[in-house]
């Protein structure tokens, strides 16, 4: 390894998107062209647009920002002859709790954004595109904007990218705090120069998105993952995971684990495995008490729910998600009211206001949980907890209420034995105040 | 108002690069941009950044209230912020906080007596994996102990 990496990679990955993470200067275009660099844009260039999207498709690549979409099938909504301008918008504002990878794909190979975000370029026609960065990778941004100087100055950006004709320019674009511009119609708005407030679909961004015009939106990682798929074909992409969920990804594993770190498994890696080996372990020979499988928005997972595949379809079937990657492992020392309160904190804090079922149930929800955290909880707010999350489901524009209400559900119903707890220590120790 | 010359490009090429007659979405780049000169959103920040975006000062006004990283106070010389999200938390994220609050004599969102530091309880920034992460101004701190911070505080208290 020629340069520190945040942590050392495992010999267990098989690394696809981040196979030039570690090598000597791998944020410059030469060291990427050296690589293999834009070998796949030139393919993608002799291709029809259908053939790119098509690719795609047999890629079976879903979006890596959380949602899971089928990516292929997303670039098939973006009108491409429409009379407007198609826009690319490339979402890095990567904030939900757990998740930590699309830094590194910033920071270690920007050109490989670069390429993939101008293969999509290619497939909807589109020649501008904006980096959307959260304000606080400040210093992402400006290694980000460096790599789009070096890229323009070598004619990968501009009027005449790689020879070819084609036209594309790509700008980054800062946030200023705020995980609701995670969500793409928000970030649309905030990209607009708004206050991020999630918009009713339809229609959705790819027939009206930035500025009304046509508009393609996908996560960094997914991006990322498009030059590996035209370069070696749909096909040998889907190979490396299982059906449907095609590829690898990079799951970011933190929380109770002897080696903490960004991993690239393929999809249906399993579970424990991922745990125990990939990442070592849980310190202390403690035993496994739940994962936080994708992300703090993800149902949790008891330590028995554990021995599944990781991909998108094994997830739903256990009633939880694969999320965003960020894979929180909690030991059998995790006071889950604490847990459970600590993501409420972060939910409410972060709700945009807009619908009230999310606003004021965030504010309900985190005040129950403090009440029962500071030893003041009641019986009957251990059902009231998870009846005000229901409330919540499917009641607002976007997914930042069922983020809030998921967890908390899941939560209540399988700790309750710590909510439990809560209540018989506050019980003695009334009796010892009397 | 005049910013410095360096801020003075990157505004004009911001404005630039959005299509015709959209520079309004210049407006949160600005921003961020201005208050890294100017300690904070001022009023004369926001008239500014309407002027040249060609938009209302209400339409600044509302944008500072909704980022948390945008500021109407000026935040101490070095801010340095806490995560205590899920995945910090599970690995000392809380005591971390507390124990800067107690070290540097502030508490949230405070800035201290001289004006040199201030403190943040932050929500996630992306270091999970690196828990537990502190950012000072914009430099990411991993595996911060209770130690390691002292040492960071110390060492920006030397440089002045």
């Amino acid at each position: 390894m020629a340069k520190l990496l945040f942590n050392q990679p495992s010999p267990l990955e098989t690394r696809i998107v981040s196979k030039n993470f570690g090598l000597e200067s791998s944020e410059t275009l030469d060291v990427y062209l050296a690589n293999g660099g834009f070998k796949a844009f030139k393919k993608a260039k002799e291709m029809t647009p259908e053939a790119i999207i098509e690719e795609v498709k047999a890629s079976s690549l879903r979006g890596r920002g959380g949602a899971g979409f089928p990516t292929g099938l997303k670039w098939s909504f973006v009108p491409r002859t429409s009379p407007k301008p198609r826009v690319l918008v490339i979402n890095a504002d990567e904030s939900e709790p757990g998740t930590c990878k699309d830094r590194l794909l910033i920071e270690y190979d920007p050109h490989q954004l670069i390429e993939g975000i101008l293969i999509a370029g290619l497939a909807v026609d589109a020649h501008v595109g904006y980096i959307y960065i959260r304000g606080e990778y400040r210093y992402l941004i400006e290694k980000m904007d460096r790599a789009l100087e070096e890229a323009y100055a070598k004619g990968y950006l501009g009027s005449n990218v790689a020879g070819t004709g084609f036209k594309f320019d790509l700008y980054t674009h800062s946030g200023a705090g705020a995980y609701e511009c995670g969500e793409e119609t928000a970030l649309l708005d905030s990209l607009e120069g708004k206050r991020g407030i999630p918009r009713m679909k339809p229609p959705f961004p790819a027939v009206a998105g930035a500025w009304g015009m046509p508009t393609l939106l996908n996560n960094v990682e997914t991006f990322s993952a498009v030059p590996s798929i035209i370069r070696d074909g749909g096909a040998a992409f889907a190979a490396l995971g299982t059906p449907k969920n095609g590829g690898t990804r990079l799951v970011c594993i933190s929380g109770h684990v002897n080696k903490p770190g960004v991993y690239e498994l393929p999809l249906g890696y399993p579970m424990m495995k991922a745990i125990n080996e990939v990442a070592g372990g849980i310190p202390g020979g403690k035993k496994l008490k739940a994962v936080v499988p994708g992300g703090s928005s993800c149902p949790i997972l008891k330590a028995d729910e554990c021995d599944i595949a990781m991909d998108y379809d094994t997830l739903a079937k256990v009633g939880s998600m694969l999320g965003s990657g960020g894979m929180v492992v909690l030991d059998e020392t995790t006071d889950m009211v604490r847990f459970a309160l600590r993501i409420m904190r972060f939910y409410q804090h972060e709700s945009c206001g807009w619908c009230i079922p999310c606003r004021e149930g965030t504010t309900w929800l985190r005040k129950i949980l403090q009440r029962f955290y500071e030893g003041q909880g009641r019986r009957e707010d251990i059902s009231l907890l998870g009846e005000l999350s229901k409330n919540m489901l499917g009641r607002t524009f976007c997914a930042l209420g069922d983020a809030a209400a998921m967890p908390t559900i899941s939560i209540v119903e399988k700790f309750t034995e710590d909510f439990e707890k809560y209540l018989a220590k506050q019980n003695k120790s009334e009796l010892v105040t009397i | 108002m005049t910013f410095s010359p360096e801020l003075e490009k990157r505004f004009t090429a911001l404005l630039t690069r959005y299509p015709e007659g959209r520079t309004r979405s210049a407006v949160i780049p600005m921003l961020m941009y201005a208050q890294d000169e100017t300690g904070a959103i001022t009023g004369e920040v926001i008239e500014e950044v309407a002027r040249r975006c060609k938009v209302t000062p209400l339409q600044v006004d509302e944008v500072v209230g909704y980022y948390s990283m945008l500021h109407r106070k000026p935040m101490g010389k070095f801010h340095v912020q806490v995560c205590t999200n899920i995945s910090c938390l599970l690995v000392g994220g809380e005591e971390l906080y507390n124990h800067a609050s107690k070290t540097l004599g502030i508490g949230h969102k405070q800035v201290t007596a001289d004006g040199q530091f201030s403190l943040e309880e932050v929500e996630c920034m992306g270091a999970c994996s690196w828990a537990p992460a502190v950012e000072i101004n914009y430099d990411f701190h991993h595996h911060v102990t209770p130690e390691k911070l002292d040492e960071l505080i110390r060492g920006l208290r030397k440089s002045q």
